[in-house]
């Protein structure tokens, strides 16, 4: 009988639940939050955009992953956060030949790795080897071709890793061979994918060319840069500490850095209004007007090296002529696009390499001309629009894109009278169409890996990877590959340069849209974090202020 | 009962096969592999990554070496993640979200049983009326919505609740708990309702009362056992489905749990996490249904007669 009863009352297990869910509840509440805690014990709190793919600097490419590993490991030279130019890292110094074609690096003796191994020159020859090792498969593998028969070794057409261009001469002399002088290689050298990795502990876990090993992980990975791994909760944080090896430890203000993988925008903006956060990846495009308007806004814009454009598929009715593809962009009102669609927070582009990438400014070659458009539409053979065939834009679901591919739409059939389909398509669909060039025209951006204008207009040599406009100049090619690397100076270098970008722009294989700024807000107490165009930055420079809070306004 | 059991287990194998193969080929056909990127990845470095997945090999090949790995636990390297196992992927994230879909069923139970019983016991006035309007609101509305309102409320406005992240900031699982369980709840108020309504009609009942037991006791007694039987049966898939659909407010809150790998491998064409994560969920969804078929069998008089017979 007392068994029935049991099992019959149901009344002891709502209680039961009440009791475990107020327990739940109680814990409301909070604390000291995580800036005022971290401005005390010197660590900063990073929104860094995502959980990154892994932290092996010659298998993961992306930005929060850059991030990462930039604060985990050091180049052999690092840029400078304000000029963006290089500055010693490993290498104490380096040194050209008279043709610039061999770069000898000079690696500082104190460079240690964080178990406290010397840095050397074979660290690099084995890295390097790795890097470009076809078994690896490196995504950035390319970021060495500049090195003698790099490219050959990473394609299996030389087995024997002797014949790259890259020699130890001792333990702190490293002999870089080039295939023709490249002014950006020392740039490259800031780039994780010629990053040294520690030969010893990658050979514990693994052959050089394997992928998935642990050696990453927190307790086995061993790195030379200013910060050590001290937790990695999968997508929840990952931790970092101050290297007591590093070689330039005593300038390295910050105690630790800790990493948020913060997906979504509106919630990074939340946790920063909290003071979860010291720094945010981005800043959801509504909340920008409202930042503006705070005094002493924590809300910071800066020109990114990136541009916003259309490809345009030059092989495909009716935009395979340059007289309709010029109309389209000569009736793309960037400035209002720019000033309405993107709350300002972007520059009007009318090329493909941003403004003022080290010096080096584009040519503009038209403006937006409602009536030269129409003009042209008309001698291309559909005066005000008449027997327009049609015409899809494609670009991957987002908003933003949507927004954009809706004004543009807009804008053509008020100044041209055509009408336009646009389309949205899932991110690898969307790849797979561009890549076989399945499209008319196409949403594209392009973010530069080192500062150089080589690196946009590259894009656009025949056949090349990401070209995938169709065009293809003979001359323009051999401006890019052979006339711009043999300039002299950088003044006739920029010259080609600005000849091989005006050939291209008056073909318009693309319709430039604008140029790329990065949003972030930062917390008062952060000092160091110096804006530039690769939004790159170097945490041995950021410093922590305590008791700066954020404006009256945000509280 | 034991028979029952088997029969049960070995009608969700096929089940899970059938699952596991179109999977398989349907990831595989989609358009754009794992490879692709914004950047286009160069041929050489493609073919030494699709060597490395053994995605070279023929795809029967393909499948059968999947399966033999299957077989002994091993759901293989994750494409998005190199480093990182598929197991490891899915065990780091299973325990977060398992707390989240237990605090999430808890609310959907205590909120949906008071409810459902309240209302139950005076239909047709306000006190079955207000509770039932509320669960309809709350099945309708969908968690992207009321997620950001709860946060907007008791997170921006009021000030009392951490709005984003999993037990770093003591409070912040509330919301997101209280998110995911709502439309659970709703559901729960409605099937006891309508349980205890069917129940509180039997002869038992009126029996129950004839002999002038006091009416909590009939309720709790007698009417509870009967009249949850509907939301028991509902309590495997509702949680197995607040496993697999925990992805939006693991997403609004930045929870790390499963829900967000699931989705996210399918937009990465990481085809080993979507397998993993398809194969892991399907075989849980079968194994939480069989638990209430049986767990509803033990609670039914009838059926557990049958049982006793047929054994």
């Amino acid at each position: 009988m007392a068994t029935v009863i049991r099992t019959n009352n149901a009344l002891p297990w709502i209680p039961l639940l009440l009791a475990v869910l107020i327990s739940l509840l109680t814990g409301c509440g909070t604390g000291e939050s995580n800036v005022v805690q971290g401005n005390r014990n010197g660590i900063l709190h990073y929104g860094n955009g995502a959980e990154p793919q892994g932290l092996d600097p010659h298998v993961v490419t992306g930005v929060p992953e850059n991030h990462l590993i930039r604060a985990l490991f050091e180049g052999l030279a690092v840029k400078n956060p304000v000029t963006l130019e290089p500055e010693p890292g490993v290498a104490e110094r380096w040194t050209f030949n008279d043709d610039r074609t061999v770069i000898t690096f000079y690696l500082n003796p104190d460079a240690r790795w964080s178990n406290g191994d010397q840095v050397t020159a074979s660290d690099y020859v084995w890295s390097w080897n790795r890097a470009l090792h076809p078994m690896t498969g490196n995504l950035y593998a390319y970021m060495l071709y500049p090195v003698k028969n790099a490219e050959r070794y990473a394609k299996g057409e030389i087995d024997d890793f002797a014949d790259v261009g890259v020699k130890a001469l001792d333990d702190t002399t490293l002999e870089v061979t080039l295939n023709a002088p490249t002014p950006y290689f020392i740039q490259l050298m800031d780039h994780y994918s010629t990053f040294a990795v520690h030969p010893e502990t990658l050979m514990q876990f693994g052959e050089m060319t394997d992928r998935f090993t642990p050696w990453t992980r927190v307790g086995n990975i061993v790195s030379n840069g200013a910060f050590v791994l001290t937790d990695w909760a999968l997508n929840r944080h990952i931790k970092m500490a101050k290297n007591p090896h590093y070689w330039d430890r005593e300038n390295v203000s910050l105690n630790g850095v800790v990493f948020y993988p913060t997906e979504n925008e509106v919630s990074e903006e939340r946790m920063f209004r909290v003071e979860q956060l010291h720094r945010t990846e981005g800043v959801p495009l509504d909340k920008v007007p409202v930042y503006r308007a705070i005094a002493d806004s924590p809300y910071m814009q800066d020109p990114y090296l990136g541009t916003y454009y259309y490809l345009i598929n030059t092989d495909r009715e009716p935009v395979n002529d340059v007289r309709v593809r010029k109309a389209l962009s000569m009736a793309v009102d960037r400035e209002q696009l720019a000033r309405t669609v993107m709350q300002e927070v972007v520059i009007p582009a009318y090329s493909i390499t941003p403004p003022n990438t080290l010096g080096y400014h584009p040519p503009k070659l038209f403006d937006f001309n409602p009536e030269m458009a129409r003009e042209l539409l008309a001698e291309a053979g559909y005066p005000n629009g008449d027997g327009w065939p049609g015409l899809e834009v494609i670009y991957n679901t987002n908003e933003a894109h949507r927004k954009i591919a809706v004004a543009v739409q807009q804008m053509w059939k008020k100044h041209l009278n055509i009408d336009v389909t646009i389309s949205n398509q899932e991110w690898k669909v969307y790849l797979n169409a561009v890549s076989q060039r399945d499209f008319q025209v196409a949403r594209r951006g392009w973010i530069g890996d080192y500062v150089d204008p080589n690196n946009f207009l590259d894009l656009f040599i025949t056949d090349g990877g990401n070209n995938n406009t169709g065009y293809a100049d003979e001359r323009y090619d051999d401006m890019i590959l052979q006339q711009a690397p043999r300039a002299t100076n950088q003044e006739e270098r920029f010259k080609i340069f600005y000849d091989a970008e005006t050939m291209l722009m008056e073909q318009m294989p693309i319709i430039p849209i604008y140029t790329y700024a990065t949003r972030h807000l930062v917390h008062p107490s952060v000092e160091g974090m110096t804006p530039n165009l690769m939004d790159s930055l170097n945490l041995k420079y950021v410093k922590l202020v305590p008791g700066r809070r954020l404006p009256q306004e945000l509280q | 009962m034991l028979k029952f059991i088997a029969t049960r287990l070995l009608q969700a194998i096929p089940v899970i096969f059938i699952v596991i193969t179109a999977t398989f080929f349907l990831v595989r056909a989609a358009p754009g592999g794992p490879f692709d990127d914004e950047k286009v990845v160069l041929p050489e470095v493609k073919r030494a990554l699709e060597a490395q997945y053994k995605l070279d090999l023929p795809l029967h090949e393909q499948y059968l070496a999947y399966l033999s790995d299957l077989a002994n636990g091993d759901l293989g390297p994750s494409f998005k993640y190199p480093g990182r196992s598929v197991n490891e992927i899915l065990f780091s994230g299973l325990p977060v979200t398992a707390e989240l879909g237990f605090y999430a069923l808890m609310i959907a139970l205590v909120i949906g049983v008071l409810a459902g019983v309240a209302a139950a016991l005076k239909p047709n006035t306000r006190q079955d009326y207000i509770p039932m309007t509320l669960a309809m609101i709350g099945i309708c509305m969908p968690s992207f919505l009321l997620g950001p309102l709860l946060v907007l409320v008791f997170g921006i406005y009021l000030e009392w609740l951490p709005i984003s992240g999993w037990g770093a900031i003591p409070g912040d699982k509330i919301l997101p708990s209280i998110t995911l369980g709502a439309a659970y709840a709703a559901y729960i108020a409605r099937l006891s309702r309508a349980g205890m309504l069917e129940v509180l009609s039997q002869d038992y009942i009126r029996t129950a009362r004839a002999k002038g037991l006091p009416e909590w006791k009939v309720v709790t007694k007698h009417a509870l056992r009967g009249g949850l039987i509907p939301v028991i049966a509902f309590l495997g898939p509702a949680f197995a489905g607040l496993l697999a659909g925990s992805f939006v407010v693991e997403t609004i809150f930045q929870i790390p749990g499963l829900g967000r790998f699931y989705v996210q491998a399918a937009f990465n064409r990481d085809y080993t996490m979507i397998l993993g994560t398809t194969v892991f969920l399907s075989t849980l969804i079968v194994l939480f249904n069989l638990l209430s078929d049986i767990t509803a069998a033990w609670l039914n008089p009838r059926l557990r007669a049958q049982f006793k017979g047929g054994a």
